[in-house]
């Protein structure tokens, strides 16, 4: 089983990790213009020759590759080949980047000032950039940051040029092109454009493909990408989307480059500049379309503090190394190379493991602030605690995230009050400390009446802000959390009940949570290493016990995932009680939204979590995937069948209402 | 690696040569050889060849070792050795190069592999007889062989020799003294019926029998399989090494197998043909052996690989004699019965006598040599002249790194030459811009009438020239393909200073022959390193045969092994990856060297598992005893 050996470190807390240092610093201090005018020599790949953006057009559509797309084209639908050789080309225009470091500079000395306002301070880890300069010269490299802010795509850039590094060619949505200037300026910055969905197009998908290949073969540049896809409007790490992961690796497997280094690069925000917009955007106000003007009026944003920016640049890692053993190169020996064919099985389940593995690598990174400690115990007292019991829990909290291998940004001598207030002081729109007490943030009931609902979606805004600073520490405790819920659930205490629970509860929630395929063995081990560490749960020769001393942790780490489990049930819930026995797809959402506000109005659920669109997307992907619905497609209609028996299974389960749930168990 | 033999100073004449002797005189003397061969054969019976053994005709004699070196490659009169002023030198007489200083090459080697002419690591200095193992002889079988006459030994000094080809480890374990299993008889058969009585008596008793050629195998082949207990027979077929007959309607010659390559070369020379096939190692490599690898010469381009070269094949096996009703040049009867015997590394029989086609010995023939400003450049070149098919008879390709190591081997010259030397560097590198870090040299042989040369020549250097080549001179060409014979030589030099290399081959599509040599080098690069080798090593390759559809690619190999603890062990396992990453970049298991036992474990891979048990069933068809255990390809 490969996840075994890409997670060999038993110990999470021992993990090492390099020190960061503030770049802003430097630039408070000296001339923004001198900056940006600077002498820019960064190292390439081994003795590459540069060229021109527009030589690597030329390369595409001069490729076999593409050449051999348009001749199949022009035979199948009788058109000529010259009609799609031009389309070809339009594609290309309208992809690719136009590097020009006029650009990249004017970027820089507007970054420059816009960052100095916006954040106290921007931390990187000054190894990794070592690392990364030596990386460029030997192979073929590909940056694989996290995305939870538009600042993603302008960040990395900004790093490497003040480092003289090369520049990254970033992959980008068509969606930015919508905005006026902007997305050509970010064209002229390094980024390529590519459409959100080209499911069949083949010459799109071969001038896309060439294209970043062509790239990567001639090291001309690293290639930046986000493996989620998409901004995480949740801060928690998306399941990675493989296709252009896979098409990086394919000069790899075709023997065309020796290597290529993968990067992964966790950025953490203290304060996420989108945070109140994507709480919105998850209770169903559609997003706002890219605009400029949009863009303009979130100039007010410039007048708030957004506290720091950490980036951490990965240890790269050899795709080569991860390879080994696991492919076998020579399947690739028998047809020409630039027939593209459709990876075998072992390519696509390794091309996925990479994508999980390079995520959680992402995630282990990531820089956690005391805030979201607070974050997480707030959530789970909503009413409201005293600010004294808050610092002690933020503290015992901490210790435990540490022995869990959390990458805490708290330097010791920070008392947890201190850390507290300073969280507390950069969220005054989430929290409120009203004598003593710290609460979070409602808006003060206005004269005229509102409408309940009102009332309701505001609150949930909140909840959900604040619920995206809990979400990034949960990677640090989805395991032992899973293995306490299965505690709970589990019929008994014996171990292998424990387990298949553990490996249930880890199924269903897998389209949720970066849980690597085909880890279970290694998941549960992990957390009942965790758990037995900080003395929570005694491993017996047959049974799995909590401790007493242990009861208290199991309960918060419970308590800290409860939303999520409540979340799947009323989904079930609804599924079994509102739908006969199809939905249209597209009134799921809707559906399940009212539902739950029902159900929250009249009291019976006091989980808003449950209104996140996020979540209720995730339920339906793992309610697909377990079989529990079916997709139906007539026309342009895709209806949702309802498989009630399998969904009223699920929701028990998840309840701990089952004893005798040994079919689905068995399904393990 | 194995050095490029060559007929002794027959090379040096041969560029100008035109038509060196009387016709009349060569054609007297054609038929009193071919009169006499005849005759000999039908007067005496089959052996007469036994007697009239040619110790001043053949370059190899029985006794090997008064010869050949027993720890090294090639003569023992000829040696490299860095002499008090520290200039290399090549002992002896018998090369073109053989006195001439090389005062590069003690730079390039310490700068190459970090080594210090002050740091030795000698050989043991003979054979000690005392550590190798009493042979465990077959009574009965040796009594058996001794009433047919026919000679056998079972002196320490032959059992050793027979017991090994020229792998790296091989040597390596001689020069510190170390020896393995080795063979309990050496025998040697003088004409095909001694080999068939051998067989028969081997099956008879139930030894088992390992034939041997030349002895210059690189595959482990001759290894002793240290499962076998029974007798273990080295059958030395040095002793079949006439010409039978030479039919020049046909233009074929019927030749015993153990023959040489520079004898058969130097034989039919004197009937004015040749066979035109010139492995690396056809100073001491037979036909035979060439037989059975499945060999290829490097002027193949002209004349073919071996298995366009027989016309007939026998061959004797534990199930009695294989061979054809008749001599056409093609034949539709099911598959080809010499293709179970070409590439069967002696594991079916002994092949005895083979049928060659002969051609007349070229009118002409003209070296020459191209810069290239990169490799790229060089093989795009090469691959184009494959796709015009307009090859000459060689045409080699080396990398920028072997391009150093062929400038270090320059012999030391006059004032006036190296200020000439200077000058065409400074044409090249400053006023046509090559880098001297990137550009790589092709050589080139031409063979044939002289017309004919010279128009191929001429659309060569235009290809060339399309590709960014630069002619570089006939002397350039010619040293190239003098280095290829010595270069086995200087690996035993390198192995008195803590240097070890060794080479390896494979062919593989043109699609990825760059992709193969960027991967495969770094490969090793990246091995040699991640396992503590302080120095990067030399690695390196050249692209040595074209073909319509791939190229042969030969790598080099070599590090510096000194604080290593074990450095065989170290070394097999770069090996081992490199050939791994020429499985996965699209390469074949092997070119020409064969499989042997040292990569045995890819045979399934590279023929997949029906394809393996084809080739089983003939083998347990022919000899269900094993009697032929050496254990090679299967």
């Amino acid at each position: 089983m490969a996840s075994r050996t890409l997670y060999s470190q038993r110990d999470p807390a021992l993990k090492k990790r390099d020190d960061f240092e503030d770049i802003l610093e430097e630039r408070r201090n000296s001339s923004d213009l001198k900056y940006a005018l600077k002498c820019y020599m960064p190292v390439l790949y081994k003795g590459v020759t540069p060229c021109k953006p527009s030589m690597i057009k030329t390369m595409v559509l001069q490729s076999e590759q593409l050449r051999y797309v348009v001749t199949e084209l022009s035979k199948e639908t009788g058109e000529a080949t010259e009609v799609i050789q031009g389309e070809a080309l339009a594609i290309l225009e309208e992809m690719a980047h136009k590097l020009h470091l006029g650009t990249v500079r004017f970027f820089a000395y507007m970054l420059n000032k816009a960052f100095k306002v916006l954040y106290q301070r921007i931390r990187v880890n000054e190894d990794g950039i070592q690392r990364l300069q030596q990386a460029i010269q030997e192979h073929p490299l590909v940056l694989l940051p996290s995305h939870r802010s538009y600042m993603d795509f302008l960040i990395v850039s900004y790093l490497l040029y003040t480092n003289d590094l090369a520049l990254p060619v970033i992959a980008a949505g068509m969606d930015f092109l919508g905005m006026k200037f902007v997305g050509e300026m970010l064209r002229m910055s390094g980024a390529f454009f590519i459409r959100r969905s080209f499911g069949g197009d083949r010459l799109y998908w071969a001038v896309f493909s060439e294209y970043v290949k062509t790239i990567l073969r001639n090291g001309y540049a690293p290639i930046e990408f986000f493996l989620e896809g998409t901004r995480s409007r949740t801060c928690k790490s998306l399941t990675p989307k493989v296709g252009l992961l896979s098409i990086a690796m394919e000069p790899f497997f075709k023997g065309e480059v020796f290597d290529v280094s993968m990067v992964p690069i966790s950025i953490s925000y203290e304060r996420v500049l989108e945070e109140a917009l994507y709480a919105r955007e998850l209770l169903g106000v559609p997003k706002p379309k890219e605009s400029t003007s949009g863009l303009l009026k979130a100039r007010r944003i410039l007048s708030e503090d957004y506290g720091n920016i950490h980036v951490y640049f990965g240890q790269p890692v050899s795709l080569r190394s991860l390879a080994q053993g696991r492919i076998n190169r020579s399947q690739y020996n028998l047809m020409p190379r630039h027939i593209s064919r459709r990876p075998g099985e072992d390519v696509q389940v390794f091309v996925n493991d990479v994508a999980y593995k390079m995520v959680r690598l992402q995630e282990e990174s990531m820089v956690l602030r005391p805030w979201v400690l607070v974050a997480t115990i707030l959530l789970q007292n909503p009413h409201g605690v005293e600010a004294v019991w808050l610092a002690e829990q933020t503290a015992w909290l901490r210790g435990l995230a540490q022995a869990f291998g959390a990458f805490l940004d708290w330097p010791d001598h920070i008392s947890a009050s201190r850390a507290v207030a300073s969280g507390l002081a950069l969220h005054p729109n989430l929290v409120c400390t009203e004598r003593g007490r710290v609460r979070l943030a409602t808006e003060p009931k206005g004269p005229g009446a509102r409408a309940p609902e009102e009332d309701l979606f505001n609150h949930a805004v909140t909840v959900l802000s604040c619920a995206s600073y809990r979400n990034q520490v949960l990677h640090v405790f989805l395991r032992p959390a899973l293995l306490a819920m299965a505690m709970d659930v589990a019929p008994t205490s014996r171990k292998d009940d424990v387990y298949s629970c553990f490996g249930y509860l880890r199924d269903v929630f897998s389209n949720e949570f970066i849980l690597c395929p085909g880890a279970e063995v290694q998941d549960f081990d992990e957390a009942c290493f965790l758990l037995t560490k900080c003395s929570a749960i005694q491993i017996l020769k047959q049974d799995i016990v909590a401790t007493e001393r242990g009861r208290p942790t199991l309960s918060f780490l419970s308590a800290m995932f409860q939303p999520f489990l409540l979340g799947y049930q009323v989904v079930c819930r609804y599924l079994c009680e509102e739908v006969a026995e199809s939905l249209p797809e597209k009134s799921y959402v809707a559906g399940v939204r009212s539902y739950a506000v029902k159900r929250i109005l009249s009291g019976e659920l006091a989980c808003l979590e449950v209104l996140s669109s996020d979540l209720q997307k995730n339920v339906l992907a793992a309610l697909l995937r377990m079989g529990a619905l079916r997709k139906s497609k007539a026309g342009e209609l895709v209806t949702l069948r309802v498989n009630k028996s399998a969904i009223n299974t699920i929701e028990n389960t998840l309840g701990g209402r089952v004893s005798t749930q040994k079919p689905v168990l068995a399904r393990l | 690696m194995m050095g490029r033999g060559t007929a002794v100073g027959s090379r040096s004449g041969m560029a100008s040569d035109r038509s060196g002797y009387g016709r009349q005189r060569a054609a007297r003397q054609r038929l009193e050889v071919i009169s006499g061969h005849l005759g000999r054969q039908e007067a005496s019976g089959a052996c007469e060849g036994r007697q009239a053994d040619d110790v001043h005709r053949n370059a190899v004699p029985r006794r090997r070792q008064d010869v050949l070196k027993w720890n090294g490659w090639g003569f023992r009169d000829s040696k490299f050795l860095f002499n008090k002023k520290g200039l290399a030198e090549l002992t002896g007489k018998r090369y073109q190069l053989s006195g001439t200083l090389m005062p590069g090459l003690k730079d390039w080697f310490e700068g190459t592999f970090g080594a210090n002419l002050q740091h030795r690591s000698p050989a043991v200095p003979a054979l000690n007889p005392s550590v190798v193992p009493p042979p465990n002889l077959h009574a009965a079988f040796v009594e058996a062989l001794k009433e047919a006459t026919i000679p056998c030994t079972h002196e320490p000094e032959d059992r050793v020799f027979h017991s090994h080809g020229h792998c790296l480890h091989e040597i390596f374990a001689l020069r510190e003294g170390k020896i393995g299993r080795v063979p309990d008889l050496v025998v040697w058969p003088g004409c095909h019926a001694d080999v068939v009585r051998i067989v028969e008596l081997a099956c008879q008793h139930n030894v088992c029998l390992i034939p041997y050629g030349g002895g210059t195998s690189v595959s482990s082949a001759l290894q002793c399989p240290l499962e076998e207990s029974r007798c273990i027979i080295s059958v030395d077929t040095s002793q079949m090494n006439r010409i039978l007959w030479i039919d020049e309607k046909n233009l074929t010659a019927h030749v015993e197998a153990g023959i040489i390559g520079q004898d058969l070369e130097r034989l039919l020379r004197e009937h004015g043909y040749c066979t035109g096939h010139e492995p690396d190692s056809m100073e001491f490599s037979s036909l035979g052996g060439w037989v059975a690898t499945r060999a290829s010469g490097m002027k193949k381009n002209v004349y073919g690989n071996i298995e366009n070269l027989v016309v007939h094949i026998k061959m004797v096996t534990p199930c009695g004699v294989m061979e054809k009703s008749c001599q056409g040049p093609r034949i539709s009867a099911g598959p080809d019965i010499h293709h179970f015997i070409l590439g069967s590394e002696g594991t079916l029989g002994v092949v005895t006598e083979v049928t060659l086609k002969i051609r007349p010995f070229p009118e002409y023939r003209k070296y020459g040599s191209v810069v290239f400003p990169s490799f790229e450049q060089g093989v795009s070149c090469l691959r184009e002249v494959a796709k015009q098919r307009c090859a000459p008879a060689s045409i080699r390709l080396m990398d920028n790194a072997q391009f150093h190591f062929g400038h270090a081997l320059r012999p030391q010259t006059s004032m006036f030459m190296s200020f000439l030397d200077g000058l065409k560097k400074f044409y090249i590198t400053k006023f046509k811009g090559f880098d001297p870090q990137r550009l790589c040299v092709a050589t080139l042989l031409f063979e044939g009438d002289q017309n004919h040369v010279l128009n191929q020549e001429q659309q060569v250097y235009d290809i060339a020239a399309q590709f960014g080549g630069l002619a570089a001179g006939e002397d350039n060409g010619q040293r190239g393909y003098l280095l290829t014979f010595i270069i086995a030589y200087l690996r035993d030099l390198g192995m008195e200073y803590y240097v070890i290399g060794e080479s390896f081959e494979t062919s593989v599509p043109w699609d990825r022959v760059l992709d193969l040599c960027r991967n495969v080098k770094e490969r090793i690069e990246r091995e040699c390193k991640d396992r503590g080798v302080q120095f990067p090593p030399l690695s390196t390759c050249r692209v040595t045969q074209i073909y319509d559809a791939g190229a042969c690619v030969y790598f080099y190999f070599a590090f510096n092994y000194r604080g290593l603890s074990d450095p065989m062990r170290l070394y097999e396992q770069v090996e081992h990856s490199a050939r791994e990453e020429i499985l996965a970049s699209g390469g074949s298991l092997s070119h020409h060297h064969g499989v042997g036992k040292l990569r045995k474990q890819w045979m399934q891979e590279t023929i997949s598992k029906v394809g393996l048990g084809m080739l089983r069933s003939v083998k347990e068809h022919l000899d269900p005893q094993n009697i032929f255990g050496n254990r090679n390809l299967l």
